[in-house]
Order: C-alpha cells, then sequence, then structure tokens
C-alpha cells in the first residue's frame, strides 16, 4: 500500500464529499421526477422527460455554461439563494456538486423510472382494499418494491458524479482545495509536463474508488436480494 | 339486505349492466369469462369507478351516482380475495396476514384466523414458495384480519385441484356459518354455486 500525499488526500476526500451530497441531496429529486413519469398521465409529460435528459445529451461545457447563466451569483435562481439563504455556488465546492447532480439527474431518473413502472399496480390496490390509504400504500408496497432501482440510481449516480468533469469546470473552475476533485486533478496535472507519476497515481485512485463502489452495491444488492427475489425489507 | 348494486360502466366497446340485490349469506356471481364479474367487484371494492348506479353493502352505501357518494377503497371495509391472491412478495406470510389489522374494527384475532386456516407453519415462509391452495388460504387469511365487513372472492375455487377444491369450499363454508360476514363470490361454475349452496345471480346474459 502506497501512502496518499496530503495533495492527494485532500483531492480524494473533495471528490467523495462532492459525489456524496450531490447524490444525496438529488435522489429525493430523481425519485420525485421518476414517480412522475412512471405514473402521471398529463400532456406535458414529454416535455419534462426531454428537460430532464437534456444532460446526457448537451456536451457538458454547455450544461456548464448553462449552469453559470442561472445559478452565478447573478443569475436568477443563484442570486436569489445567495440573497435569501446565503447559498453561493461560485467557484465553491457546493458548484461543483450542482453539477454532479445535475449530470447525475438523467441516469438516477431512468433507474427509478423503470423500477416504479415495474410495481405491479395490483398489489397496491390489495393494500387500498386492506384498509391502507394512498400514503401507506406508497411507503409499504410501492417504495420497498421499487427499492432495488432506487439503489441501482444511487450506484449509477454516484458513478457519475465522481467521474463528472466538464460541467464542473465550465461552472465552478478548477481550484484547489475547492472544485478540484479527481478528473480535474488528473487534468491539471495532464497539464504540466513530467508529472507522468502523478497523474499515474491519480487515475489509479480513480479505478480504486470506482472499482470499490461497484463492489459495494453488488453486495448490497446480494445481501438485499437473500431470500426473497431482489426485495429489501 | 347484504348486497344491493345496481350499476352501469363502459368498458371499451363492452357495457357492463347489472342489477341484483341479495340477503342470502353466500351469493355468487356466475357468467361466462368475460361476462365482467370481476369489474362488478373492483366496483363494489372501490377500485373502479362505476359511470352510473348505487352499491350499498349491509346498509351502507359505499358508492352512489346520483348523491356522489363514493367512498374511497380503504375505507369500505371490503374483505377482498383476488384471484391471482395479490400477495405482497416482500413481506412474509406472517406480515402478509397482518398487513390490514392495523386498522379497528378487527372482530376475528389472529390466531383464531391461523387455527381456522391452518396456515401455522406458513407464517415464516414467502409468498413465491406457496403452492396455490396455501396462497390462497393466506390471501383469505389476510382479507379476515382486515376487519371486512363482507368478503369478496374472486373464483375462490377455479385454480386448485379437486382436492384442494373441496379444502377451500368447505372453509368458505366455515367461514360463512362461524363468521356471520355476507360473502360475495365470483364463478364461472354452476356446480360450484351448487355446491356450496349459494344464492345465484347471472351475469351477462
Amino acid at each position: 500500500m502506497i501512502a496518499l500525499t496530503p495533495d492527494e488526500w485532500e483531492v480524494v476526500r473533495l471528490s467523495l464529499k462532492v459525489s456524496l451530497v450531490a447524490v444525496a441531496a438529488v435522489t429525493p429529486v430523481a425519485f420525485a421526477i421518476a414517480y412522475f413519469l412512471a405514473r402521471a398521465r398529463v400532456p406535458g409529460k414529454l416535455l419534462i422527460d426531454a428537460l430532464v435528459h437534456l444532460p446526457l445529451v448537451l456536451p457538458p461545457v454547455v450544461t456548464g455554461w448553462l449552469l453559470l447563466l442561472g445559478f452565478g451569483n447573478n443569475g436568477p435562481i443563484g442570486g436569489w439563494l445567495n440573497a435569501h439563504l446565503g447559498l453561493s455556488f461560485m467557484f465553491r465546492w457546493t458548484g461543483a456538486a450542482l453539477a454532479a447532480a445535475v449530470m447525475a439527474l438523467p441516469l438516477m431518473v431512468r433507474a427509478m423510472r423503470l423500477s416504479i413502472e415495474a410495481v405491479d399496480r395490483r398489489l397496491e390496490s390489495a393494500a387500498r382494499t386492506l384498509g391502507a390509504g394512498r400514503r401507506r400504500t406508497f411507503a409499504t408496497v410501492t417504495l420497498p418494491l421499487s427499492l432495488p432501482g432506487v439503489c441501482a440510481g444511487l450506484v449509477l449516480g454516484f458513478a457519475r458524479s465522481i467521474g463528472e468533469f466538464g460541467a464542473t469546470i465550465s461552472f465552478v473552475s478548477n481550484i484547489p482545495g475547492e472544485t478540484r476533485t479527481l478528473p480535474l486533478a488528473i487534468y491539471a496535472a495532464l497539464q504540466v509536463p513530467g508529472t507522468d507519476a502523478q497523474v499515474f497515481r491519480l487515475a489509479a485512485i480513480s479505478v480504486t474508488l470506482s472499482l470499490g463502489a461497484l463492489i459495494a452495491s453488488e453486495w448490497l444488492a446480494r445481501r438485499m436480494g437473500a431470500g426473497q427475489g431482489g426485495h429489501v425489507l | 339486505m347484504s348486497f344491493e348494486v345496481r350499476v352501469t360502466k363502459a368498458l371499451g366497446d363492452a357495457e357492463i349492466a347489472t342489477d341484483f340485490a341479495s340477503d342470502a349469506p353466500l351469493t355468487a356471481l356466475v357468467g361466462r369469462s368475460g361476462a365482467g364479474k370481476t369489474s362488478i367487484l373492483n366496483m363494489i371494492a372501490g377500485l373502479s369507478r362505476p359511470d352510473r348506479g348505487r352499491i350499498a353493502v349491509a346498509g351502507e352505501t359505499l358508492f352512489d351516482a346520483a348523491t356522489r357518494i363514493n367512498l374511497a377503497p380503504e375505507t369500505r371495509r371490503a374483505g377482498y380475495v383476488f384471484q391471482d391472491h395479490r400477495l405482497f412478495p416482500h413481506k412474509r406470510v406472517r406480515a402478509n396476514l397482518l398487513y390490514g389489522a392495523g386498522r379497528g374494527g378487527g372482530w376475528i384475532g389472529f390466531d383464531d384466523v391461523v387455527a381456522l386456516l391452518g396456515v401455522g407453519r406458513l407464517l415464516d415462509r414467502w409468498p413465491r414458495t406457496l403452492s396455490g391452495g396455501e396462497a390462497q388460504r393466506v390471501a383469505i387469511g389476510r382479507a379476515l384480519l382486515s376487519g371486512p365487513r363482507f368478503l369478496l372472492m374472486d373464483e375462490p375455487l377455479s385454480a386448485l385441484d379437486n382436492a384442494r377444491r373441496d379444502e377451500i369450499g368447505a372453509l368458505i363454508l366455515r367461514i360463512r356459518d362461524a363468521l356471520r360476514v355476507p360473502i360475495l363470490l365470483v364463478t364461472h361454475d354452476e356446480r360450484e354455486v351448487e355446491r356450496l349452496g349459494a344464492a345465484r345471480i347471472a351475469i351477462g346474459d
């Protein structure tokens, strides 16, 4: 085991913080959108579907630039958040988390939507006849049965967040200790001649983190699936 | 009257229309498959909404188009035993049985239901490991434990082999006699009506 330098630790810590905060913050949003897309029967659905998927098809640089317009301190949303909640995204790790969250959103919505659509609605009817109102039916039937997709969404979202580069660098730049996550640190090192060893080390850390996440999720899925065909609770 | 049902509902090209009242302890809706028998059960349970008409069970109006009464399914206190059982796959048998037991007004205890249905050794099993007859008994037990004011049973005997059919048939008669809860069941088999001594209501002719 080769010990990490303090600088490398800082990059790893920041990457994990940005990704975990991004996924934690975007999960309820993603689930709500997925539930809406899976269940609602309204005319505007296609438009919302397209908007959610936009970060998946746009060049990430464009997404970053749009975030800059909207969430910059003079932007309509960023200005309001800054004035009323004191929440600023500019050149801060919170901005990196926001960029990661927006980029992760479509992948998470897709995974969650599929599993919500797969929930057998006849089971929800059964719960209703047994005296469960809409909320209890949701909490005891719909949510637990869609949990495998929610977990898949979390893993995908985390993986996407930890690899996020383009939107982050164009939205909040590449500032050591604040917005320089793993991919940005690798990019910065690549700009300087004679840093092969540094790039190699960072890349190895990157592979280790991603592999760790994959193995952890696989282990979790197996544990959850024990005895009952892939469902938890 | 136990069941008073007068409803019409358009389903695609077909229209389901029925008008019956029964005060028998056990009433059977009989008709060929596709006649809309299950749709009528769904309307009584509140899972689907009639276009017109009125539904009352044991003197309580559950639906009335004229006065805009339409109780939510969770407030109708129907013990609905579905043809496909609909046991919750993520809960063991015990949790399935107890799912509806939380609401007040339960008139039969867990131990009594377990003894009546003979499901004691199934309590820790997952639904997907149950045979058809076992799942049927658990579904009946789950409905009974929710404290129902009436039972709806959709083809309770049709998917079973002969031995199981006799067993579940005897069970239905025991529920009728011991528990005094009005039962409305659906079948396509005239012999079942006879065997169970049910009041016969023809659907879709």
